[in-house]
């Protein structure tokens, strides 16, 4: 077993000090006092700027919301979901409902209403702050009538709408000052649900300390400070953005752009328009970059491009060490000057990243941070410290985080476990699933990885059966099983390709639905179009990719449950991977 | 004003045009993810020239859950 560790030497001078904060909202509270004159937020609508807020407007407009919660009877301890898109409303919301001493659910927008509802029923909140076309779905969902949420906050609703007993967030504020509720390090501050749509919720309960903790880690590595402008792309539920684009940022006083387009030409356009100095992408936008980089190089004219050739191979030497950010600028700037100009860094997690990407960009003097994570941990385990930059890697252990590579192999690869103060309390309500996943206090993460002699982890794979989309989205089949339902075939099971046939590598990942035909029974054209249509009812990054027939009943437990491992590791030994036929 | 049917029409031959493919490669109910073996983000780039050619305007939460060429049309249609 190896195993290794960091620790906190220093921190921005100008940030708060979260040594001494018990809770979220305390620091929040203190930030809006200190940094009361710079902008914490900006929101734009592709190209036309919508909000503009220092710190000390951001305390105007949240604390009547904060007093509406008190007079609603919203408690300490009480939970409040937010179901929105990344913008301004959303931020106010958390910082009003962390005064109020309230747990926070984020919740993700792009599920569908009867999960976003199943998901709602899983936390028990007793409040849900919702925008107007989430709204309109949940209203239009057949699950609708049993919605327990006492009380509903829709925002952007034209007036007069029916909104079915909830209320308009912007008329939703009263006059007074709101009591300030404290909380202590381990009381709960959010519960975040890293899956469980359709299958077994997973809601991972995070404490205060959890996030203060993985504040002071990031930050101690890669400060903010007035005058960086973070650009929120990511959503906001997704632990990376809640904490890179809105808890970091506020405690070192710097400034939110929230974007509430993805289209690639604003994303282009906001870099530019707004001189961002970080952002965090999934590899899929940032492959789009890429893309769309590539494609403007191709169209030079050759004795353009032999000159941009020979500007990168330059920057490449002059930064093999470490990021030079200016002499970067100065060698290529035309490039930087497309990105704004002020760009330190491409934030990039969650998800496989191919290191020719992370390179390119890098080429370019424009690092690629790489960082490995998992929401059961907070936010981020590991980071690339940039000493120097490495495409392989997902980093060292960040100050605090415990990394240990169990029962390693001859290469010494085997599952990571970690240890630190941002990992989660538990499960909600699932005390067999924590046991499972926080044993001795080391969290069991299921990807397999290992050290290399200068202490940057390399992942290898997963022992779970899961897959992560370029787009960020950690998928169970389980989840997905359910819109299979009713196939008429005598069984069937989803795995992720790379769980039964176990490869070096991330990347390739695929769901596979694995069918097992009644007897006499062929595989024709009309089950193929009812396994497509039901693929269909899938949100696009939740489709499976293709089918293997498999010739054998599944393994049950004595409760008729399908044996899972036992399966995969059946097909795993006879049953070839290329056996599966793309959907 | 446009009919549905010529709506779609011409969306089908944009994005055989954007994402240069044979427009008899391209079905109205067809799942484009699948298709044009593209992305969301690549639906996103489309969308901005269709926006562009009918001379409306969609949120991008109007494309969540939309995957095929007939939807689409609608919703552009529904605004025309």
């Amino acid at each position: 077993m190896r195993s290794y560790q960091s620790t906190i030497n220093s921190q921005p001078f100008h940030m708060l000090d979260l040594q001494k904060y018990s809770c979220l909202g305390a620091a929040l509270r203190d930030a809006l006092e200190r940094f009361a004159g710079e902008t914490c937020l900006i929101e734009a609508d592709r190209d036309r700027e919508k909000v503009r807020l220092t710190y000390s407007d951001f305390k105007e407009v949240s604390l009547p919301l904060a007093r509406a919660l008190e007079d609603a009877e919203f408690d300490a301890g009480d939970r409040a979901a937010i179901l929105m898109t990344n913008q301004s409303k959303w931020l106010i919301t958390a910082y009003a409902i962390f005064y109020s001493g309230g747990v926070l659910v984020p919740l993700d927008y792009k599920l569908t209403a009867a999960e976003q509802l199943q998901l709602l029923e899983h936390s028990k909140a007793k409040v849900l702050v919702v925008e107007y076309y989430l709204w309109r779905a949940i209203m239009q969902s057949p699950a609708f009538n049993e919605i327990k949420t006492k009380l509903v906050l829709v925002s952007e609703a034209p007036l007069g709408a029916e909104l079915a007993g909830g209320f308009r967030w912007e008329d939703f504020k009263r006059k007074g000052a709101p009591d300030f509720v404290m909380r202590q390090r381990e009381d709960v501050a959010c519960i975040v649900y890293s899956s469980g749509t359709g299958g077994r919720p997973k809601g991972c309960v995070l404490t205060h300390e959890n996030y203060l903790e993985q504040c002071r880690a990031l930050t101690a590595w890669y400060p903010f400070w007035p005058g960086v402008r973070y650009l929120s792309i990511l959503p906001t539920n997704h632990a990376i953005d809640f904490m890179v684009g809105f808890i970091g940022p506020f405690v070192c006083g710097a400034c939110v752009v929230h974007l509430r387009t993805l289209r690639p030409e604003f994303v282009r356009d906001a870099f530019v328009r707004y001189r961002i100095t970080y952002v965090s992408l999934v590899p899929m936008i940032v492959k789009n970059l890429e893309r769309g980089l590539r494609a403007k190089f191709d169209e030079l004219p050759g004795w353009k491009r032999a000159i941009l050739n020979r500007m990168i191979r330059l920057n490449k030497v002059l930064t093999r060490a470490r990021p030079l950010p200016r002499v970067s600028r100065a060698l290529l700037p035309q490039v930087h000057r497309a990105f704004g100009g002020e760009l330190l860094a491409l934030i990039t997690g969650g998800a496989f990243m191919e290191p020719s990407s992370m390179q390119f960009f890098y080429d370019l003097g424009i690092p690629v941070v790489n960082g490995y994570g998992l929401t059961e941990a907070g936010t981020a385990l590991t980071l690339n410290d940039l000493k120097p930059f490495r495409a392989d890697t997902v980093g060292k252990p960040l100050p605090g985080v415990e990394l240990r590579v169990l029962s390693p192999n001859e290469e010494g690869i085997g599952e990571i476990a970690a240890r630190s103060k941002t990992v989660m309390s538990h499960y909600l309500d699932d005390p067999e699933l924590t046991l499972e996943t926080i044993v001795d206090g080391w969290l069991m993460t299921g990807d397999l990885g290992r050290f290399d002699k200068n202490g940057h982890v390399q992942l290898f794979g997963r022992k779970k059966n899961m897959i992560v989309t370029e787009g960020g989205k950690n998928i169970y089949p389980e989840d997905i099983e359910t819109v299979f339902d009713g196939l008429p075939v005598k069984e069937y099971c989803v795995f992720a390709a790379n769980y039964v046939w176990p490869q070096k590598e991330l990347g390739r990942e695929l769901l596979v639905i694995v069918v097992r035909l009644e007897q006499g029974q062929e595989f024709d054209s009309s089950l193929l179009q009812e396994i497509e249509a039901r693929n269909r009812k899938l949100p696009d990054f939740k489709r499976v990719g293709g089918y293997v027939i498999w010739e054998k009943d599944f393994p049950r437990t004595a409760s008729m449950k399908i044996k899972r491992q036992a399966l995969a590791e059946d097909m795993g030994k006879t049953v070839d991977r290329e056996a599966v036929v793309k959907l | 004003m446009k009919t549905a049917e010529e709506t779609l029409g011409e969306i089908l031959s944009l994005a055989a045009a954007h994402f240069k493919v044979p427009r008899e490669k391209l079905h109205p109910d067809e799942d484009f993810f699948k298709t044009l073996n593209i992305n969301s983000l690549q639906t996103l780039d489309l969308l901005t020239k269709l926006e562009n050619h009918f001379h409306v305007e969609l949120p991008d939460y109007e494309l969540q859950g939309v995957s095929d060429f007939r939807t689409l049309a609608g919703k552009i249609q529904a605004r025309l």
